[in-house]
């Protein structure tokens, strides 16, 4: 289960400050940023522009160029599901629409209760054992209908 | 107590592999391994008996007190028993060059590795010296296993004459492509055979700097390469002398974020320098100016994790084996709708018939295979007719497809092939970088022409549009997303035209 911390504006100037002199900063920092508060907040943007000598255009044209950062924290579980062509191969599709259906969510979509937010992937590397997902970052294989609401169930 | 190996490979874990080491912890000395990519057989459980392995598969955590009593700490009978795993049909017919030790070492214990035969070859780089390791290397006619298939040796020797105060190697582990697991695999479960890799690539080009560019998809393969290179700098194989020779060379690794086209090695050199992951024109190549400018080696996972063996057993040992112009093995991945899917490494030249029907066994659906998409999303998907075609660069691409990274992933004969091009143009529009017109804009509009084709609207003259507009696509884009993605569209048109014309027929009756 995913435990953040709300955004503060200390610890993220904190953060932004621990990686600042790496070569290539800013991946790491907002990976590092995320990992904190589930997202990249927008208030976070003016302060990696001006520690990286960036505009805060570039940063928004960096952040928004990655489908893995959030603008929002996710709900307090975490289903990525994989949608690429191996998982499709065994019914990954039909799978996605049951679980849209059942949760009442779109894709990055969290349900109404906070519970789960949905998010696609395109490929977990798990294409022998499909379809796939990650759920809180834990691997499941060969999913069914049954079996994803199972899972679901055992954490919520 | 008896030792007994459980992987803990991702798509073991995703089967329950830790459900059953928890369900035999206390009952045995639990090692974890790699998987040795069996994966119908996932989670492969390993019991170290007088006379060798036995495995057991597939084994659930209910399977496990059963099994206790049965005696399977001694090997006994059983119906989950397999024998030994070195005698499994699926593994006698493979050539284990790059993945010799996974599934069967702790990844996470150099000393495993060096007892299975570790680090000889970086040794014999530092007697070599930089001119005779590349030598070594492009006698062996290693090529890139990222899907270019461009000659290692020849990118290493551009790179070594380059001039620069600072030099780096860049791994590609970046393995976006549906349908592939290698670089997975052997992150997870052999990452030492990669860090000496990378380390014989630096002594070769004169490189102190090495990085890893992981995907963020990969969170477990992430966690072992980064405790691997913990283990690698205290043992003294990377740092300011690997091993001793005088030559500094440390590797970092960083994350990506989920954007396919990173991939691609310009934009993941953009992505490492803190940028949006947008291609680069070529040239100057990355050889020449590569990571922030300098001389670089950009190499996928597996080419890197070729070199050990190429330079423990020589360039002979490795080229002996092969087809054509493609020497060596690769690691195939089979993977989709497949009966035996798995990690099957061989000398290049098996035909796809005997990928998927010999070796893979048919669907897992059990219906009739009816396409194969070779090569991840920007591959071809190939029908049975075409299944005579050898696994090997050149004769993939005389037929309008390519091997790409070794993803072979099987359709039964429920897929709609109209469906899948539309989704190789929408993932084409939703992976562009940008950067050039023919992908960013091609893409969004040939998602409209196909589903004018399928709606039934004025097909053949969308048909001829479609193809009018692959062509550009295929000539005009700047790297090989918008390049290829004209592979997946128009195999799908070309050998199953009939899924494109089903509305069209349907409403001309």
């Amino acid at each position: 289960m995913a435990d953040y911390e709300p955004w503060s504006e200390t610890h993220g100037a904190e953060i932004i400050a621990a990686h600042v002199n790496r070569d290539g900063a800013a991946m790491p920092m907002l990976h590092a940023l995320q990992a904190a508060f589930g997202c990249v907040p927008v208030a976070a943007i003016p302060m990696i522009a001006e520690a990286l000598n960036l505009t805060r255009a570039e940063v928004h044209g960096i952040v928004s160029f990655y489908h893995d950062f959030r603008a929002h924290p996710p709900g307090r579980h975490v289903l990525k599901l994989c949608r690429a062509e191996a998982c499709q191969s065994l019914g990954a599709d039909a799978l996605a629409a049951h679980l849209r259906q059942r949760l009442d969510v779109d894709w990055h979509g969290t349900t109404h209760d906070g519970a789960v937010t949905l998010e696609p992937v395109f490929c977990l590397g798990l294409c022998a054992v499909g379809p796939s997902a990650l759920l809180d970052g834990r691997p499941l294989g060969r999913l069914d209908p049954a079996r994803i609401e199972a899972e679901l169930d055992a954490v919520a | 107590m008896t030792r007994v190996f459980v992987p803990r490979d991702a798509a073991a874990l995703a089967l329950g592999a830790d459900a059953v080491a928890a369900a035999l912890a206390g009952h045995a000395a639990i090692v974890r391994t790699g998987s040795r990519g069996l994966f119908w057989l996932e989670p492969m459980v390993e019991v170290e008996t007088p006379e060798g392995r036995i495995a057991y598969g597939p084994v659930s955590a209910r399977d496990v007190p059963e099994l206790l009593s049965s005696g399977m700490l001694q090997g006994a009978a059983h119906k989950l028993r397999l024998g030994k795993p070195e005698e499994l049909h699926f593994l006698v017919c493979q050539t284990r060059f790059t993945f010799a030790r996974c599934g069967i070492i702790d990844p996470l214990s150099l000393d495993d590795y060096r007892a299975q035969g570790g680090l000889k070859g970086l040794r014999r780089a530092l007697e070599f010296g930089p001119e005779r390791i590349v030598e070594e290397v492009t006698k062996s006619g290693l090529r890139g296993r990222g899907g270019a298939g461009f000659p290692t040796g020849i990118k290493w020797k551009t790179t070594a004459e380059a001039v620069g105060d600072q030099k780096y190697i860049v791994c590609n582990a970046d393995e976006g492509d549906s349908g592939t697991y290698a670089d997975r695999m052997l992150m997870e479960g052999d990452p030492f055979t990669l860090i000496e890799g990378m380390a014989i690539a630096a002594i070769a080009v004169g490189a102190t700097k090495g990085f890893v560019y992981t995907r963020s998809e990969y969170p477990h393969a992430i966690a072992t390469f980064d405790a691997a290179l913990a283990i690698a700098r205290r043992e003294g194989l990377l740092g300011g002398t690997v091993l001793g020779s005088g030559h500094a060379f440390d590797i970092e690794q960083r994350v990506g974020a989920g954007a396919y086209v990173c991939g691609e090695e310009t934009s993941l050199l953009d992505s490492l320098e803190g940028k949006r992951g947008q291609v680069r024109a070529k040239p100057p190549l990355p050889a020449h100016k590569g990571l922030f400018g300098k001389p670089t080696v950009v190499n996928n996972v597996i080419t890197l994790a070729s070199v050990p063996f190429v330079l423990t057993e020589g360039a002979a040992a490795y080229q002996s084996v092969g087809f054509g112009r493609s020497r060596g093995t690769m690691p195939i991945q089979l993977a989709g709708n497949l009966r035996y899917a798995g990690l099957f490494e061989a000398g290049f030249g098996l035909t796809l018939g005997e990928l998927v029907n010999d070796i893979g066994g048919g669907t897992r659906s059990g219906r009739p295979v009816r396409a194969v998409q070779v090569g991840g999303p920007l591959g071809a998907y190939f029908p049975p007719a075409l299944f005579d075609t050898k696994f090997d660069y050149e004769a993939f691409a005389a037929r309008d497809g390519l091997i790409g990274h070794g993803g072979v992933v099987v359709f039964d004969d429920t897929v709609d092939l109209a469906r899948q091009a539309r989704f190789a143009m929408e993932f084409c529009a939703a992976e562009s970088c940008g950067k050039c017109t023919p992908c960013r804009i091609g893409s969004v509009r040939g998602i409209e022409v196909i589903d004018r084709i399928m709606a039934g609207d004025r097909v053949e003259a969308n048909l001829e549009l479609l193809e009018d507009l692959c062509h550009t696509m295929k000539f005009g884009s700047l790297c090989a997303l918008g390049g290829f993605i004209p592979y997946p569209v128009m195999s799908a048109l070309t050998h199953f035209p009939e899924d494109f014309r089903a509305l069209h027929k349907a409403a001309a009756e």
